[in-house]
């Protein structure tokens, strides 16, 4: 899954405005392979701003992003692939059934096999709606099976965007210990959520933004 | 560093395949600007004098321009369910030459919302009474330029998606680019109505679709980062 051992992240002093507002203010954030990041802070104080200019969506007015010690302006392909990014949107289309779904979205990247999509999902619990149009599922399994794409696309960095809204109880621990398995393997995983992370003492990092 | 191993080309592919298979399950959507086409082309005989040799006169410009009008209605689905979902976001994230893949969901487009309006417009032509010996001509025009308002289109369809009521916008900035179309298109349907020769208008539709084809991906890729910011 992730084997870049020299896997680094740096925001380099990142000034944003959205309009008005001047959302990130010559913030600083460096990520080591291994490292599992919480992004914290009240509504409003940029952590998805943030993580949409980690993926590439927003420019910053000043600043730069170096991945493997490179802007990543100068390879945004490279860097597209290394990373993972899911959002606020799970990105499911309603009419395709959730194997559908993985297969078009995964197979962009590289070619996957229907047992591997299936193997995924069935470790995040959505086997049995493996064959069902997404539109009918729960609003906790689609987030299951957008977090399987996660999972399947190789990617060494994730940007993952309130990934435990709508999961249960049971589903915030395992997608907890997936993401720390990920970065155990040298991955690198930033992570905002208003939940606290259910993991022991010192496997994840806490930055909090104000 | 790993890379993206699925060939361009393949990837592509997929995308025309995705969206082909999501219309084929949503038939209204697929159905929506033929049957408009058809609408506007049978009011035209109602509102006008239904003299056979009016109506054949008229022909070539009311199938155009229902046609230019139906296949504009549709442009603005084009990229529309995959910003709100989300799906264009990581479109752009594949690590594929995003332009490449914007090609391929407008061919895509082109094929459900241009071609049902190739094969209905002799339908229509004929119906007008105008010559059947010039329907190859018409379908080749339509052929050509829905696929020209397809590419133009999704340059306009990709520069309006931030904004709210995009549709007037997108019309505003599409229109003006499509008038070469519209006068080729329908000087050569004319012309073959008449009996003459359409070679000339042909020829600068299949340039029109050269140029567009080889401009207009880049410009919507482009457009498409802007506008999801």
């Amino acid at each position: 899954m992730a084997d870049a051992v020299d896997a680094h992240l740096v925001a380099d002093h990142l000034h944003l405005w959205r309009g008005q507002r001047h959302v990130l203010r010559g913030l600083y954030v460096e990520a080591r392979a291994g490292e599992f990041i919480h992004l914290k802070g009240a509504n409003g104080t940029g952590k998805t701003s943030l993580l949409r200019t980690l993926a590439g969506f927003l420019w910053p007015e000043e600043g730069e992003i170096r991945w493997c010690g490179q802007p990543v302006g100068q390879d945004r392909d490279g860097y597209a692939v290394a990373m993972a990014y899911l959002g606020h949107e799970n990105a499911l289309k309603g009419d395709l059934t959730a194997l559908e779904n993985l297969h078009y979205a995964t197979n962009l990247r590289h070619a996957t096999p229907q047992s591997a999509q299936r193997a995924v999902l069935e470790r995040l619990g959505v086997a049995a709606q493996a064959d069902l149009p997404t539109r009918v599922l729960s609003a906790g399994q689609k987030r299951r099976v957008a977090m399987a794409r996660v999972l399947l696309s190789r990617a060494t960095l994730w940007l993952l965007d309130e990934p435990f809204t709508n999961l249960d109880t049971q589903g915030v621990t395992d997608l907890a210990a997936l993401v720390a398995e990920h970065t155990r393997q040298g991955g690198i995983a930033l992570v905002t959520s208003h939940a606290a992370i259910a993991l022991a003492e010192g496997q994840v990092r806490e930055l909090v933004l104000a | 560093m790993i890379l993206a191993t699925t060939a361009p080309l393949r990837a592509a592919g997929l995308v025309l395949r995705r969206d082909l298979a999501l219309a084929f399950r949503r038939w209204e959507q697929v159905t929506h600007p033929v049957v408009f086409f058809l609408m506007v082309a049978t009011l035209f005989p109602l509102a006008l004098n239904p003299k056979p040799s009016l109506l054949a006169d008229v022909a070539a410009g009311v199938v155009w321009v229902s046609a230019l009008l139906s296949s504009m209605l549709a442009l603005e689905t084009l990229y529309r369910a995959d910003v709100e979902d989300g799906t264009l976001e990581q479109l752009t994230l594949t690590g594929q030459p995003l332009a490449l893949l914007l090609l391929a969901k407008t061919v895509a487009h082109w094929i459900l919302s241009g071609l049902p309006l190739v094969l209905a417009a002799p339908v229509v032509a004929i119906a007008f009474g105008a010559d059947a010996a010039a329907n190859a001509v018409l379908m080749t025009a339509i052929a050509l330029g829905t696929a020209v308002l397809s590419l133009i289109g999704s340059v306009g369809a990709a520069l309006t998606l931030g904004s709210r009521r995009g549709s007037v916008l997108l019309s505003l900035l599409v229109l003006p680019l499509i008038m070469p179309v519209l006068i080729f298109g329908a000087r050569a349907t004319a012309l073959a109505m008449h009996g003459e020769s359409a070679e000339g208008p042909l020829w600068l539709l299949g340039a029109l679709l050269i140029l567009a084809l080889t401009l207009t991906p880049f410009a919507s890729a482009a457009a498409v980062r802007i506008s999801l910011e």
